[in-house]
This record gives structure tokens, C-alpha cells and sequence, in this order.
């Protein structure tokens, strides 16, 4: 029994082996090149096996729908996504490695870049297809900024902040408001005040604007729960959450209940991600910084952390308003890519859901939360279709998550970004492969 | 000037009294010893200094200056390093991260740096790292710098600990019981380490310890607590033959 479970997993390992030689810019020139694959040939191919369009999440729904369509939705995959990405990225390995060399010699951030370019291109032309898809993909990148910040504070500071939607909420109103006040004509609040044409300019400063309330916000929570340590913190922020939602509930002005809409679509695919890139490189910068880690030494020993010349109210408070910030730019986003907002949206479900993901994901990590919410995301609307079963399949992997991983996928990790995008191959192993020839 | 000066320090747990009229004077690059029988008072007295406890009543001077009810970390970063008795590593951090993490008072690249990864940042992180690393040769321990702390054995573990409490630059080292725990072999190395330490820094050691060949050997002026008071204070010859001190702590020799 033993003896056969390794046989499979060496035999993976070996069907892996020449994979595990691709560097990230092999792997993402050969998505580059199934996406337009998909672009140019999706629809036929996916008329001609026996589909009414492209798939939209990789055939989930439709299989979810209809299992006769399985064998269909097989073949679509492999030859849109998994034949084409492999095959570039091994075919390519040993170019892509020296370009992934000399991109690294010449400047890590020129490196950089070039990832961020493909990527952002990859991202675009999937979303291309259709609105849902564009629409799924910037939501999952809010929630990305989201999952990180919570890790901020319930991962790299050990301590539980529920009042993650709450931060949401203010972010998300804010934003709204001063766009909708400022830019648009909208029966409420009359005429703009500055020409529309405007806008989209302010909109970072809009932004920035919305996270520095919730900020504010958090410092609510921070000034009497950060005096010690344990469950308060839980506790008010929970309340925190509760008294946000109900504050927006019946502030009449911004719409009450029943919501306020008419924000401008400023959140287009490219300001989301640029955001969203910000958003990951500040948190992780912070995080690798001794001041960042001086968050795990509070965590883990206050008092020694504070023998050891950390200022640990300080540490505390700076890490909840920065995270408290993110928070609120990803709600100020996440209004305007829905271009409606209403106070049930940051409920205890967002709450769930956000905790879902950083835990998932893995505690104390920006990969693990990275991971965690594209995961969680897209697991999510695959399953739409199960409606009901769906709040029971996606709860259940949270468990056994928990069980056989209690810090989460990938926890305690460094996200070392010079590590991701290093060619895989030495370049003197890719001069030996070359003699060896 | 003394370096360090406590003055008619009292300390009252609620009803109960654990440091009572407490004097210290120590002069840079001194050794000196505190000993006593268990609960005599002796981590209460190092927590009372660096700021843990605010004292009942007393005031305590470093170089002159007063920092009695100054917060911990103040206190540290004025100059008073310390160890604690039971461990207290950061259990997810690597060796270098512990001793990189004692310079936070040191840092000046501020959030700015810290969120957006300046020049500056990348210097002085270079530096710190370069500073940490030569600590950690000093007390043999540079080999270990990327292990997580709690793969390590005892002895390391409290190497790290004193590597980081050096790490915040102290003109007083505090170490509290720097030997529990140890076998004999740890212990030799550790008391080799503290001399060499005391010759190369010149930093002045108040330390806690129960082991009396280690403390008569290190200390040049040692005092005995009980119950929260000073019974004697004087040189090792003069402690060990105090009748005071032999009848509270030492305890007799049996007569053969």
C-alpha cells in the first residue's frame, strides 16, 4: 500500500521534474499565449464541443449544469489552458530562463515590471470575454486587498479584528460619497460640484481619502482595545462592525437601507490591479521590515519584545491603522466597480467570508493570503450553481483545511519576490546543457 | 558618577511587601551578583528596574538621570539590556531576526521606509544585519543565524537570548539566571562567554544566579536578598563567610 503511494508520487515527481525547471516567465508567456488562444479559437471550438459559449470559469458551471457536457469540458481545458501552457513553458524553459537571468542582472524592478506586464495582459485578455469574468476578477482583487490586510492584523499580530467589513463599509462610503457629490449630477445631491471630466484623476485621491476614514475609524477600536491584550480586541471590533452597518442603515442622507448607487465605473480592470499590486508590495514591504517583524515579536512575546527596545502600543496601533487603511481603499474600489453600495453587503457573511480567506490562505503569509483569496474566490462562483450545497462544500474544505493544516495552506512564509521571478536553472547548468549536447 | 543608581526602592505586590528600602550602585564595567533563596524578591528587583514594575516608592538613576516609571522600551534603549529567566524567543522568528529585532530604537527610516522600501531602508537594514551577524559570532553562534529559534538546543537558545539583549547596545547588561538549566559543559561556556563579552564591550553585568562556583567566580561585589531586603552586599571572600548569609542561603557545612 505504502510501497504503491510512493510509486505514484515519485512517478509524479518525475512527470513534474521538467516542469519544475520553468521559470514564472515561462509559465506566464505560456497563459499569455492560451488566453489569446482562447480569444481567437474559444468560441468555435467550444460550439464545436457541444457548447453554447466559451466557458466562462473553466467549464464548472456549465458541468455543474449539465454533467453531459463533462467529456466536452475535458477537452476544452486541455487544449485551451493545460496542453498550450505546458508545452510553451517547457519548450521555452531554456531561453526563458537566460531572459529571466538577464532581466534580473539588469534591475530587479525592470524584472518586475515585465511579470507585472504579462500578468496584467493575461488577467485582461481572460476577463476580455466576458463581463462576468471581468466583473469576477476585479472583485477577487478587492478581496485580495482585503484578505491581506486582515492578515496584517490576525496573522503577522496574532490578535482577531472582526471589524474588517465595518473598515469596508466606511472606505466604500466614503468613496462614494465625495465622487458622487463631486463628479456626477445624481438627484440627491444635485449637480457636481467640479467638472465631471475630472474624475477619474481625483479618483486616487478619493481613494486615499476613503482610507485614511476608515483609519480614523480604527483607531476607535485600537485606543481602548489595545490597553491589553486577549479577546477585547475581538469584542469591540465586532461591535465596531455592527455599529458602522447600523450607523449607514439610518443615515438617511446617504440612502439608509436601501442604498446608495450612481457611483461612477472608475474601476476599470487596470486601476483595480494597479491597486491591488500597491496594496501587496507596501504590505510586504512592511512585513520584511524589522519594524514589520517587530508585529511577530509582540505576538509571540510582548514582553521580551518590549525589553528589546520595541515600542509595542506603537507597533500595534500603526499595523491595525494600516491595515484598517487597505481595508477601506478596497471598499472605496469595490463600490465603484459594483457602482452600488448597500449596508447589508458588510455583514457578518463578509466577515465570515474575509476570515475564510486569510485563514484558508494561511496566517502570517502575503502568498497564503494571495492564494487564499483567489482560492476562495473562485471556488465560490464555480459552485454557484449548487446555490445551497454551496454553503456546505465550501465550509467543509474550511474544516478539513483547519484539520490538516491548522495555520492555513501556505503559513509562516516569507514572500521573497527576487525567489518567484529567479530563473530556475543555473546558467552554468544551462551552459553544461547546452554542451552536453 | 554611578552608572546605575537605585535609590530606597519598595515594592508592594497588593498586602504583600517583595522589595523592601532596596540600594544599588554599579559603575560602569563593574560585575555584580544578586543572589537569594527562591522568591526572594530577585526578578522583581530586575523587573522594578527596566520599567516592567513601577516601584511603590524609591528612584532609580541611569547615568544620572532619573527613569524610575519610564515604559520598558524606553528604558531599554536608554541602555539597560536584559535575559529573562524562562526563554522568551519569539518561536517563528530565525536567530538573526531576534538579534535584528533588538535595534528597533535604532531604527530612523521610519513607516515611509518601511511601507515603500527606500534607499535608506535598504542601508540601514544592511547595517543592522551586518551588526547582528558580528553579535552572533561574538557569542559562537553566527553558523545558526537562519534557524527558527525553537529547533535549537537549550544552550543556543540562551546564547540568542544574550546575543539579543547585547543587540540593544546596553551600558547594563541584566542577565537573570543566565545558567538555568544548563549542564556543566554549557555552563562553562556560557560563564568563557560573559568574560569575553565583560573584556570586549566593557558593559557593566548585574546578574541573578543560583550557582555559587559561577557567581564567585564573576562577580566582584555580590548581594544577598531574603524576603525582599538586603541581608549583606560585599566581595565574594566576604559573602561567603558571612554567618548571615550562610545561615539564610548557603547553609552550613555538615561536620564530619
Amino acid at each position: 500500500m505504502s510501497a504503491n503511494h510512493t510509486g505514484i508520487k515519485s512517478r509524479l515527481q518525475k512527470m513534474w521534474q521538467p516542469f519544475s525547471q520553468v521559470p514564472m516567465l515561462g509559465w506566464l508567456v505560456g497563459a499569455l499565449v492560451a488566453v489569446g488562444l482562447e480569444m481567437s479559437v474559444g468560441t468555435p471550438l467550444a460550439r464545436f464541443l457541444g457548447m453554447s459559449k466559451i466557458p466562462v470559469l473553466f467549464g464548472f458551471t456549465f458541468v455543474l449544469k449539465d454533467p453531459l457536457l463533462i467529456p466536452g469540458v475535458i477537452v476544452y481545458v486541455l487544449l485551451i489552458y493545460i496542453l498550450p501552457i505546458g508545452l510553451i513553458a517547457r519548450l521555452t524553459a531554456r531561453p526563458m530562463n537566460r531572459l529571466a537571468a538577464k532581466l534580473l542582472n539588469t534591475s530587479m524592478l525592470a524584472s518586475v515590471l515585465v511579470h507585472l506586464i504579462l500578468l496584467y495582459a493575461i488577467l485582461h485578455l481572460w476577463s476580455d470575454i466576458s463581463d462576468y469574468r471581468l466583473l469576477v476578477t476585479r472583485l477577487t482583487l478587492v478581496a485580495v486587498m482585503l484578505t491581506l490586510s486582515l492578515n496584517v492584523v490576525n496573522g503577522y499580530m496574532g490578535e482577531f479584528s472582526c471589524s474588517h467589513p465595518g473598515f469596508m463599509a466606511l472606505g466604500a462610503y466614503t468613496a462614494s460619497v465625495f465622487s458622487i457629490v463631486l463628479f456626477v449630477q445624481d438627484n440627491r445631491f444635485g449637480p457636481p460640484l467640479l467638472p465631471p471630466g475630472l474624475g477619474p484623476f481625483a479618483f486616487p485621491l478619493i481613494l486615499i481619502l476613503s482610507g485614511a476614514v476608515s483609519a480614523v475609524g480604527a483607531l476607535l477600536v485600537a485606543i481602548p482595545s489595545f490597553r491589553t491584550r486577549g479577546d477585547y480586541l475581538a469584542i469591540i471590533s465586532l461591535a465596531f462592525m455592527f455599529i458602522v452597518k447600523s450607523l449607514f442603515e439610518n443615515l438617511e442622507i446617504v440612502g439608509g437601507a436601501r442604498g446608495l448607487g450612481g457611483q461612477p465605473h472608475w474601476a476599470s480592470l487596470p486601476i483595480v490591479f494597479l491597486w491591488t499590486i500597491l496594496c501587496i508590495w507596501t504590505i510586504n514591504n512592511f512585513v520584511r521590515s524589522t519594524l514589520g517583524k517587530a508585529l511577530n515579536a509582540v505576538r509571540d512575546g510582548e514582553l521580551a519584545a518590549d525589553a528589546m527596545t520595541v515600542n509595542t502600543s506603537r507597533t500595534k496601533m500603526v499595523a491595525f491603522l494600516f491595515a484598517a487603511f487597505w481595508a477601506g481603499v478596497a471598499g472605496g474600489l469595490f463600490a465603484h466597480i459594483l457602482g452600488y453600495v448597500n449596508p447589508g453587503t458588510f455583514d457578518l457573511k463578509k466577515l465570515a467570508e474575509v476570515l475564510a480567506m486569510v485563514y484558508f490562505g494561511g496566517l502570517n503569509s502575503v502568498v497564503g493570503s494571495i492564494v487564499g483569496a483567489v482560492s476562495y474566490n473562485a471556488l465560490s462562483e464555480a459552485l454557484r450553481p449548487l446555490e445551497l450545497f454551496k454553503w456546505i462544500i465550501i465550509p467543509l474544505l474550511l474544516i478539513l483545511v483547519m484539520i490538516f493544516r491548522p495555520t492555513g495552506l501556505i503559513a509562516f512564509k516569507d514572500f521573497d519576490v527576487r525567489k518567484l521571478l529567479e530563473p530556475k536553472q543555473k546558467p552554468e547548468e544551462v551552459e553544461h546543457g547546452l554542451a552536453a549536447r | 558618577m554611578a552608572l546605575l543608581r537605585v535609590e530606597n526602592m519598595t515594592h508592594w505586590f497588593g498586602g504583600l511587601r517583595a522589595v523592601h528600602n532596596y540600594n544599588l550602585t554599579i559603575e560602569a564595567g563593574q560585575i555584580r551578583g544578586l543572589i537569594g533563596p527562591n522568591g526572594a524578591g530577585k526578578t522583581t528587583i530586575f523587573n522594578l528596574i527596566t520599567g516592567r514594575y513601577r516601584p511603590t516608592e524609591g528612584h532609580i538613576y541611569l547615568d544620572g538621570q532619573e527613569i524610575t516609571g519610564l515604559p520598558p522600551h524606553k528604558i531599554a534603549s536608554m541602555g539597560i539590556g536584559r535575559t529573562f529567566q524562562n526563554l522568551r524567543l519569539w518561536r517563528h522568528m530565525n536567530v538573526l531576526d531576534h538579534v535584528k529585532m533588538a535595534h528597533y530604537s535604532k531604527i530612523t527610516y521610519g513607516l515611509i521606509g518601511a511601507f515603500f522600501g527606500t534607499a535608506k531602508r535598504h542601508r540601514q537594514e544592511a547595517e543592522i544585519e551586518e551588526r547582528s551577524l558580528a553579535l552572533l559570532e561574538l557569542v559562537g553562534i553566527r553558523h545558526l543565524a537562519d534557524q527558527i529559534v525553537t529547533n535549537l538546543p537549550y544552550g543556543d537558545q540562551r546564547r540568542v537570548e544574550l546575543a539579543r539583549a547585547l543587540a540593544t547596545d546596553p551600558k547594563i547588561l541584566f542577565l537573570d539566571e543566565p545558567t538555568a538549566g544548563m549542564n556543566p559543559d554549557e555552563l562553562i561556556q556560557m560563564m568563557e562567554i560573559i568574560r569575553h563579552i565583560h573584556a570586549e564591550l566593557g558593559l557593566a553585568i548585574f546578574l541573578i544566579e543560583h550557582r555559587m562556583k559561577f557567581v564567585m567566580d564573576l562577580c566582584e561585589i555580590i548581594q544577598t536578598l531574603v524576603f525582599g531586603e538586603v541581608i549583606a552586599e560585599g566581595t565574594p571572600d566576604e559573602i561567603r563567610n558571612d554567618p548571615k548569609v550562610i545561615d539564610a542561603y548557603l547553609g552550613k557545612e555538615v561536620e564530619t
